[in-house]
């Protein structure tokens, strides 16, 4: 499929995701500027508060966004997932330009007008209002020039919180190794970042002082950008008023809305649109809240933000229990219920009857030309070979250093830690030499990958399993009976492949299985 | 701008401005200077200033860079206020006045008019008035008349803007909007200072007529002798933050107080440069 066809299929999506983009700018925007300003004006009354109030915006804003995020997520209030999220973190980064242009651009203005400002008896508010802002106005919108397009960049990270935007292309693009995902979304933000740059621009020049002098000039120019602004939001707004509609009107229903989340790869996704397809045959309403990054399903699910998500029970026991790995996959599963429903009120589905465990692979011609088939057997040869691991398997319980020990290997590099859905890129480009894959991974195959057989039994089980909110499971039961036992690895993987491989939509996907 | 010529050359050429000023003795007193220090940290900018200027007085504030002159300026309309001593304005202590009142009663002019940029002429030239709610009609009639009055013909310059004016007429404007309000009182900071020659002299004349026309008191800061002579019925000469000449022109051009024969003496130089400029403003007319 070339882009264009891409395009021409998701355009829809894209438009949604292009609003939704505009919307985390334009919302975060409005905040930092209704903020800011005044700050700023503060700071040109308390001198004594510049150094402090800059130095702070100015350590937020070297803040790495993913890392902002991160920190926002357990705050009460104002953490969480979602746009509400994305949105302060946005301001946060927003604030610095927007701050500093209000303060320069007021104690800029020449100090032979603001004398005799003053000389004339005019108040600190008129000064303000009739000197200090209008002169200031050109040098405080390139401010919120600068913000805005910073926040066009930084909100592509917010897909990592669920707020969505134009980053969940350019996260699924990576994730799916899909350079049509990934050209949309970034040649999108890019695209909307000078748009938005060319229109604060405009907004900048009806400010101007030789504009502002010629009143025709002027009214002249806020027609055309408030046209071309009116126009733009039709443009992305009709489809879904037209798309939409029928969605919302049964308020029936509504008030048993399952919120379904996902984790942020191809399985749990298509896990979660399998569930949520299975719901909504029975006429159960469902939102979805897919592709939270790390641990964020979890926490979204303690919280209250979603009632159910796809979960491996290995994953339940070390990584959120904290306990030590076992093998047994029968136990795993009994002990994870029972802790989870006493410590966490939360219900473990019937195995959905695959598990996705962990695969150490190898490049196949690498596998074909030493004849290997175990992990052990690839040790002797390992000594040279770069590694590359996903930040989670590096520092997780039953991860890369457990692994290592049990097997004794001996790397003479240090592991690369990167991005999970890159080491499969990067091991078939023969970049690195082995890498700790899902084994359910539908690119295995298609990038002639070798998964190398846990003959020590290091890894323990992860079966796959829904977890969901004890006040819902009710509502559940029926559907997680449907499901149990119902995917074999087999099936799995070749569901991941029509995604990650075929480039089918999650949602096609799973309607087609569900048949 | 309709002032009487013949007015301003009497005055200029006859400065018999002792009768001026024995009348301006006898009028009320507007401002008053009693025991003023003024300091900046350990730094002691004015020592001990006392003075008194009478109604109609045009009183000269003159001295070199950092005298103290525009700092004595800025205490009559309490930009600045005293470290010790008082300054009355019509009897009343500054710090006992209400801040924007006092100064919305006192013209204010100062270098390159300090003009708003973003505000028309008509809309700088009607600021006080605007801030005293004036109603519109009222204050178009006061803009035009006062554009009139320093010479400017309002159709043609209401609605410019100051970039769009000559430094001249800049501060003519400048000039109209310490007028507009009809304060009794203009404080002038080097008002004529960055204008070039010619403009400058025929401004200081006009303005010499117009304030005398109009019976204003005037203080007026400035470093040029010459313009003092031009314009004031009194100058204080200050030095190192203190008054060290407070006299009328006349008995000025006697003192042998040294810094006032130094200034005596750059007078010649501009006396002659005033002669040439004439000359040329004269061929340049006939052109």
């Amino acid at each position: 499929m070339n882009f264009f066809e891409f395009l021409q299929q998701n355009w829809l999506e894209l438009f949604a995701l292009t609003r939704e983009h505009l919307f985390l700018v334009f919302v975060s925007t409005a905040f930092a500027v209704l903020i800011g300003v005044p700050l700023g004006i503060l700071l040109t009354r308390r001198e004594s508060l510049q150094t402090p109030i800059l130095g702070t915006a100015n350590i937020l804003q070297t803040v790495p966004s993913l890392a902002l995020f991160g920190l926002l997520i357990p705050l009460p209030f104002i953490g969480g997932i979602g746009a509400k999220t994305a949105i302060i973190a946005l301001a946060l980064y927003s604030f610095l330009p927007v701050i500093r242009n209000a303060v320069t651009g007021i104690v800029g203005v020449d100090p032979k007008i603001k004398e005799a400002a003053t000389a004339m008896g005019m108040t600190d508010g008129q000064i303000l209002k009739m000197v200090e802002l209008p002169l200031a106005l050109p040098v405080i919108l390139t401010g919120v020039r600068v913000a805005v397009v910073i926040a066009v960049g930084v909100a592509t990270i917010a897909a990592a919180v669920g707020a969505g935007g134009l980053g969940t292309y350019i996260f699924r693009g990576l994730r799916q190794n899909d350079n049509n995902l990934l050209l949309a979304g970034a040649i999108s933000s890019a695209v909307l970042a000078l748009v938005a740059d060319f229109a604060v621009g405009q907004i900048e020049k009806i400010y101007a002082l030789d504009v502002r002098r010629n009143k025709t000039a002027q009214r002249k120019r806020i027609f055309i950008l408030v046209s071309a602004a009116v126009l733009i939001l039709t443009i992305f707004t009709l489809p879904f008023v037209l798309n939409f509609k029928s969605e919302i009107s049964n308020p029936a229903i509504a008030n048993q809305t399952i919120r379904v989340g996902s984790k942020d790869f191809t399985e749990s996704i298509i896990l979660a649109e399998i569930l949520a397809q299975s719901l909504e045959r029975c006429g159960v309403a469902v939102e979805r809240q897919f592709e939270l990054g790390g641990n964020l399903a979890h926490n979204a699910l303690l919280a209250g933000q979603i009632d159910v998500y796809p979960e491996y029970t290995g994953t339940a026991f070390t990584a959120i229990l904290k306990r030590q790995p076992l093998t047994d996959a029968a136990e795993v599963y009994r002990q994870t219920r029972r802790e989870y429903a006493e410590r966490f009120d939360l219900d473990l589905s019937p195995p959905l009857g695959f598990s996705n465990d962990f695969a150490i692979l190898v490049r196949g011609e690498v596998a074909r030309k030493n004849n290997l088939k175990t992990v052990s057997e690839a040790v002797p040869l390992s000594k040279n070979w770069q590694t590359g691991f996903g930040q989670d398997f590096m520092s997780r319980a039953d991860g890369y250093a457990g692994f290592s020990r049990a097997y004794n290997f001996n790397f003479a590099k240090q592991p690369r830690e990167m991005d999970l859905s890159l080491t499969y890129r990067a091991l078939a480009a023969g970049q690195i030499d082995l890498i700790a894959g899902n084994s359910t991974d539908g690119l295995i195959a298609a990038l002639d990958l070798f998964q190398l057989v846990d003959d020590k039994k290091y890894f323990p089980p992860y079966q796959a399993v829904f977890i969901a909110r004890g006040d819902k499971s009710e509502t559940l039961r029926e559907t997680f009976a449907k499901l149990e036992n119902a995917i074999s690895t087999d099936e799995m993987r070749r569901l991941n492949y029509a995604v990650d491989g075929e480039k089918l939509a999650p949602k096609v996907v799973a309607a087609q299985w569900l048949k | 701008m309709r002032p009487r010529k013949s007015n301003v050359k009497m005055f200029y050429q006859l400065p018999k401005s002792i009768r001026i000023f024995t009348m301006a003795e006898e009028s009320p007193i507007i401002v008053e200077f009693r025991a003023v220090n003024f300091e900046i940290g350990a730094a002691k900018i004015l020592d001990d200033i006392n003075l008194q200027i009478h109604k109609g007085e045009i009183l000269i504030l003159l001295g070199e860079s950092g005298c103290g002159k525009t700092t004595t300026l800025k205490l009559i309309n309490r930009l600045i206020e005293p470290t010790s001593g008082e300054v009355f304005i019509e009897g009343k202590a500054t710090t006992s006045w209400d801040t924007i009142i006092l100064r919305r009663r006192i013209g204010y002019v100062l270098q390159e008019a300090g003009l708003f940029p973003h505000f028309s002429v008509a809309e700088n030239v009607a600021l006080v008035p605007d801030l005293e709610n004036w109603d519109a009609a009222k204050k178009r009639e006061r803009t035009a008349e006062m554009l009139e009055l320093v010479g400017l013909n309002p159709q043609k310059f209401a609605d410019r803007y100051p970039h769009e004016l000559s430094g001249g007429q800049r501060q003519r404007v400048g000039v109209a909007r310490a007028l507009a309000a009809n304060p009794d009182l203009l404080l002038l900071d080097e008002p004529f200072g960055a204008l070039d020659a010619i403009t400058r002299v025929n401004l200081q004349k006009e303005f010499a007529a117009l304030v005398k026309d109009l019976g204003k008191t005037a203080v007026f800061v400035t470093h040029d002798l010459h313009e003092a002579f031009i314009l004031g019925t009194r100058i204080c000469l200050m030095d190192k933050g203190r008054i060290v000449l407070n006299d009328t022109p006349e008995n000025f051009r006697q003192s042998d107080l040294p810094l006032a024969r130094a200034y005596l003496e750059t007078i010649l130089a501009t006396e002659f440069t005033e002669t040439t400029e004439k000359f040329k403003k004269n061929s340049i007319t006939r052109k």
